[in-house]
């Protein structure tokens, strides 16, 4: 027989229960929808990442501490002291692919004005810091050359530390703060950015001159990165490698000496960005593949149940002449009818979804067309791989038996 | 008159455990074209197994099997498979209609299986076939709309649809009352004389009477073999009291 007499076969006998055909469709239905929401989630939120990391800027190149050993013993990054002031000098004054560069120091403390604290993270740079991490001021001003060498007690703060401290009051320049008991003067407020994409409030922030952090906070004459802007995207790579070589030669490391600083430019985090969320993606589309499976397991039972419930009707067809294979088909193609059926209205419900919470979280909404076509072709394939045995097994009847089963 | 069917020294034997159960000891026969035979016996006489014979859905243990001259000893299964398709008109005692569908699709059905047709044919001769039962105006009636009458019609025009060399009846009359039986036994009868072959299993005495042989099996034996001459079922049915609820 051919195959659209048999199609025609298959998908009337699945018409004639429709309730049935409609609720195994529904675990496959799930299963394609959770696959194609992930799938088409994570790359979103990837293209998202993405943008976020480009915003600050692709020409961004930071230089950070690793780990030192001594006489064996690893020390760890935290305690290295390995970048200091005059590095940031001989990058500022050697590298010509770098327009701008800062040191940068963190310390975290509680932030107190009157009876309100917030817990807060204070960074301290020089005056290019706001520039190189592309932040701009709301209102006041950025601190000066003659803070810096002074560690002027005053602190630029982000918008969620003015709500926090200064719950009625929507300009606090000039007022104090208390970070660890020492005051520092608000000379400005910056833009809002809001969250990035890790969740992470960028507006909660303290920025000061690094040298009241180093003085006044930590103690240290040591700094913990340095941030540079090369001159242009396309040179951030250059920059990087003369800022590598110029800094061995700083911190005077023999040929055989292993760098004591990492580069990295702001394309090198793109690319680890982007290997992580692939590596969520792929795992978040494994986690949605068990609800395919399940599906297919479903399907699968519903066959055995309709091959037993229809052995007369088997028994039937074989009397008029259904060949064996005919009937192999036949339940087959019902089962792939089911799943095709079912993948189709859950790559749409998956599309329609997909939609919905990108706009909700405002990323970019992007069809993966792989994904759909991979969809299609693993409907096909459960069809085929759970439908198989109650098919053979409705085909393996034997018609006498079959036609008296009551 | 050519032979439609013959049978030679037929033996079919069963094993259950150890045991074999010998159901057909060896018979033989034959079938002309234009036969309408009954084949009587008690149950566990052999009826069965030699009408599963004859329908191509069994193979005999030893003997020869030939339908319209075709031998079905050494046929694979696909094989006997297209033989039933092509030679060979089922009709069951529970007509075995497929549920939710029309009367015409139900009787195309055997015609889905033959390749050679196209759907245009299939549905012309569908028509013609249940117009030959007296079914033409029910066509596109489901099952559950039928009486138990209609559908056993429905069942016999999906038998004759393939234009088969028989009719093979089991019981066809098992399910139904005396009227009713009387009504299918008289179109079996037109289509007899129409020159249709039937064969018709069953263990009713009168229903045998309509037939124009009768064949007797007792223990896998065949113990009488004979000609009659067979009353009309349509005069018959005019000596029968209407059916209050027909």
């Amino acid at each position: 027989m051919d195959i659209f007499n048999l199609v025609k076969i298959a998908y009337k006998a699945l018409l004639r229960n429709k309730t049935r055909a409609m609720l195994t469709m529904l675990g496959i239905i799930i299963g394609i929808t959770s696959v194609i929401v992930m799938v088409n989630l994570g790359q979103s939120s990837t293209h998202s990442i993405n943008d976020q990391i480009s915003s600050m800027g692709t020409n961004l190149i930071t230089i950070s501490r690793v780990s030192q050993r001594q006489g064996g013993v690893n020390i760890g990054s935290g305690d290295a002291q390995t970048l200091v002031n005059k590095d940031v000098d001989a990058i500022l004054s050697k590298v010509k692919y770098v327009s701008e560069a800062t040191p940068v120091v963190s310390a975290s403390g509680q932030l107190v004005n009157g009876a309100h604290n917030w817990p807060g993270i204070i960074q301290g740079g020089n005056i290019d810091l706001l520039k190189i991490r592309k932040l701009g001021l709301a209102r006041g001003s950025n601190f000066t050359k003659q803070d810096i060498k002074s560690a002027a007690k005053v602190c630029i703060v982000g918008k969620t530390v003015v709500d926090n401290l200064f719950p009625d009051d929507k300009n606090p320049i000039g007022k104090n703060i208390r970070i660890d008991r020492i005051p520092l003067k608000i000379i400005g407020i910056l833009e809002s950015k809001g969250q990035n994409q890790m969740g992470q409030d960028q507006d909660d922030i303290v920025i000061a001159p690094y040298s009241t952090v180093q003085k006044r906070f930590l103690g240290i004459n040591y700094i913990h990165t340095i941030m540079a802007s090369a001159n242009s995207e396309n040179v951030a790579i250059l920059a990087a490698e003369e800022i590598e070589s110029i800094l061995r030669k700083e911190h005077k490391l023999k040929t055989e000496q292993e760098n004591d600083f990492q580069v990295r430019t702001q394309q090198e985090i793109l690319e680890m960005t982007s290997s992580i969320t692939g590596l969520l993606t792929i795992l978040l589309v494994a986690i949605a593949s068990i609800s395919l499976v399940v599906g297919g397991i479903g399907i699968m039972n519903i066959m055995y149940v309709t091959v037993t419930e229809r052995t007369k009707e088997i028994g039937l067809r074989m009397s008029i002449g259904a060949q064996n294979k005919d009937i192999l088909f036949q339940f087959l193609y019902e089962s792939i009818i089911l799943c095709l059926i079912g993948g189709i209205i859950g790559i749409i419900l998956g599309l329609a979804l997909s939609h919905i919470i990108a706009g909700a979280l405002s990323w970019p909404f992007i069809v993966s067309l792989p994904a759909v076509g991979i969809s299609f072709l693993v409907c096909t394939v459960t069809g085929i791989f759970f439908g198989w045995y109650p098919a053979k097994k409705a085909a393996s009847l034997d018609p006498i038996t079959a036609l008296r089963y009551e | 008159m050519g032979e439609i069917i013959k049978i030679k020294e037929l033996r079919r034997t069963f094993q259950m455990g150890n045991e074999e159960i010998h159901a057909l000891k060896g018979i033989s026969f034959g079938i002309s074209e234009g036969e309408f035979v009954s084949i009587m016996g008690s149950s566990g006489g052999g009826k069965s197994t030699l009408l599963n014979i004859l329908g191509c859905l069994d193979r005999p243990t030893s003997g020869e099997y030939y339908i319209d001259g075709i031998s079905i000893s050494k046929r694979t299964r696909a094989e006997l498979a297209t033989l039933r398709n092509r030679k060979i008109g089922f009709i069951f005692q529970s007509y075995n209609l497929l549920a939710r569908t029309t009367a015409l699709e139900n009787v195309e059905l055997p015609l889905l299986y033959n390749n050679t047709l196209s759907s245009k044919e299939r549905k012309e001769r569908a028509m013609h076939a249940l117009s030959q039962v007296g079914l033409q105006d029910r066509m596109e009636h489901m099952p559950n709309q039928l009486s138990g009458g209609q559908q056993q019609r429905v069942a016999i025009a999906r038998a004759l649809v393939n234009d088969p060399v028989i009719l093979l009846a089991d019981e066809a009359t098992g399910n139904l009352d005396t009227r009713t039986s009387y009504e299918i036994m008289s179109l079996f009868q037109k289509l007899n004389l129409k020159g249709k072959t039937i064969a018709f299993v069953t263990h009713e005495p009168d229903i045998a009477t309509f037939t124009n042989r009768i064949i007797q099996l007792r223990d896998g034996h065949i113990i009488k073999d004979t000609e009659v001459e067979p009353k009309l079922a349509s005069e018959m049915l005019v000596g029968l009291p209407q059916n209050e609820d027909y």
